[in-house]
């Protein structure tokens, strides 16, 4: 009895956590008419691709969708790299200044970037960057980088250094130990690291709306699907569509790495 | 492992210089700015004038700044306090389930955390949607007919309630999950024994569970607080900030104070005392919450 309750709750939680999503996708392969009925349908009846074929066709959407792709790639890879290069100079080596280094890095972590919103824009217009790609992605790739050097330097210290050591007196140099012994044992490390950049990055919203203003062709999807009435006005099947194409890389990213990544997943707390 | 090599140094560089500009730089110029008569025409004059802590004095002063303040307050504690607690809620329950069900609910909670903030707030506008959105057809339905053709965004306290429950959808799995994982740590004798030595089931969630995850429920409020005060995309794609003023939090009123009034110098200044509100709310309850 006390079983069959807890399974009905959980069956509620479960429901009331996936319905949202559920009721994106299935909007989105519903053809208008059962959208616009009186009584919703609650499963897919007539599958139907048209409103993705609208949400695809709309103007620009390949437009935004590549500016995402890349804005979010390329800063999610510097931000690996950068942060390779600083969390084996923490984790590996002892110098002068590293303790005030790590507590900086964790005070970055902690960086109140609503409040860059301004002097981020001002510096951009100063510069001439705004509207650019460029100075969106340094953003993106500075949110990203303080996380990503302490959950690097998490994984390397994990990893015995007398590996490399024992490579190394086998006569590799540091360098060759570090990419043929380090780097497979990390390779799980940076799929987790990069998960959180690229949810972050594909996410963002406020500084795409601060520092993209006239050239329209230079947006992100997020801000594109913020806008959706401009486009779609009330075509509700065409706008979930767009989302679901939104959400579809977030989602799947996720499922494949957190299967991968196992326990990894709240290793670090971090949020969009 | 040399000492005293340039090594170290050169492989911190990127960093140091990513940091020094990004980061550094505009938060200099942020305090800068709010102590600096800073609007449309010195943004594309330039040559702004320092008038020391005016801007401040001006926010501090009026009445708006006081009511979004508040209203922030208000906005963060539900949210919080309804996180935490259905958080608490779900992640007992993932304790207590067994397998399937219970991998079943996690990737469901996985599915809802991995969903980007935008795609979810289009979501909601579609659910809580006046004509043919399913939570007025589903209201109308049990009945609640005042319901039917509801607009909830055109009344604040409706528009309140649905970026309430956007947030709570969005927050809850990631604090669960991470409770979850810390009950999984707690050793089963521990509650055996107090069950044999006639514990209920609230007396042992509140004198074993809650005091052993007393740091991680800690650290859960604080990083929801920091999220939910801080929460903004939501908030601007949904209503931003009205119907009236119904839903303007701190940083929504930055942002129009700044990007709409072109007040850079206020924006900068109410911006920058969220961060110390929000930083000295923190670090006292934090302190507290350690060392009770």
């Amino acid at each position: 009895m006390r079983r069959l309750t807890l399974n009905a709750a959980a069956l509620a939680v479960l429901l009331v956590t996936i319905f949202p999503v559920y009721w994106m996708f299935l909007t989105a392969f519903k053809p208008t008419r059962d959208i616009q009925s009186e009584t919703p349908t609650f499963w897919p009846t007539a599958p139907t691709l048209e409103h993705f074929a609208t949400a695809v066709s709309a103007p620009g959407f390949w437009t935004f969708w590549r500016n995402s792709l890349l804005v979010t790639v390329v800063a999610v890879l510097l931000a690996l790299v950068v942060a390779l290069l600083a969390a084996f100079a923490v984790a590996r080596m002892r110098w002068r200044g590293r303790g005030a280094f790590v507590v900086m890095v964790f005070a970055a972590q902690m960086a109140p970037w609503e409040a860059l919103l301004v002097p981020v824009f001002i510096i951009a217009r100063d510069t001439e960057l705004l509207d650019s790609l460029a100075m969106l992605t340094g953003v993106y790739f500075m949110i990203t980088l303080p996380f990503t050097i302490v959950a690097l330097r998490g994984f390397l210290a994990a990893i015995p250094p007398e590996l490399e050591e024992a490579a190394q007196v086998d006569g590799c140099s540091r360098l060759v130990a570090f990419r043929r012994v380090v780097f497979p044992l990390l390779a799980p490390g940076l799929m987790a690291t990069s998960l959180f950049g690229f949810i972050t990055a594909w996410n963002e919203f406020a500084f795409v709306n601060v520092l993209i203003i006239k050239d329209h062709d230079k947006r992100t999807l997020p801000v594109w699907l913020s806008s959706f009435r401009d486009v779609f006005g009330t075509d509700w099947g065409a706008t979930m569509a767009a989302a679901s194409l939104f959400a579809l890389p977030a989602l799947l990213l996720f499922l494949f790495l957190q299967r991968r990544v196992g326990t990894g997943m709240t290793a670090g707390a971090i949020k969009g | 492992m040399r000492t005293r090599s340039l090594w170290p140094y050169l492989l911190i560089a990127p960093t140091v210089a990513g940091g020094a500009f990004l980061l550094l730089y505009p938060l200099l110029k942020a305090a800068v700015i709010s102590l600096q008569h800073f609007r449309m025409g010195e943004l594309i004059r330039g040559g702004a004038a320092l008038v020391g802590l005016e801007n401040y004095q001006e926010l501090l002063g009026g009445a708006e700044f006081w009511q979004v303040l508040l209203r922030t307050v208000v906005w963060t504690a539900i949210n919080v306090a309804l996180i935490v607690a259905l958080a608490t809620g779900v992640a007992l329950m993932l304790v207590r389930l067994r397998r399937g069900m219970r991998l079943a609910l996690m990737s469901a909670l996985a599915l809802a955390w991995a969903t980007p903030v935008i795609a979810a707030t289009t979501i909601f506008q579609w659910l809580f949607q006046s004509e043919l959105g399913v939570v007025n057809w589903l209201l109308t339905t049990l009945g609640l007919d005042s319901f039917d053709g509801y607009t909830w965004f055109a009344n604040g306290n409706a528009t309140f309630a649905v970026l309430v429950i956007l947030v709570v959808w969005q927050s809850v799995p990631f604090a669960a999950l991470t409770l979850y994982a810390g009950l999984t740590t707690i050793p089963a004798e521990l509650y055996e024994s107090a069950r044999i030595d006639g514990g209920t089931g609230w007396q042992v969630f509140w004198k074993i569970t809650v005091p052993i995850l007393r740091q991680l429920f800690a650290l859960i409020t604080a990083l929801e607080v920091i999220w939910v005060a801080k929460c903004f995309p939501q908030i601007w794609v949904l209503s931003q900030g009205g119907p009236g003023d119904a839903t303007t939090t701190l940083p929504i009123y930055a942002f129009k104070v700044a990007r709409v009034l072109h007040r850079y110098d206020l924006g900068s200044a109410v911006a920058l005392l969220t961060v110390g509100i929000l930083a000295v709310a923190l670090i006292s309850n934090l302190r507290r919450m350690v060392r009770s």
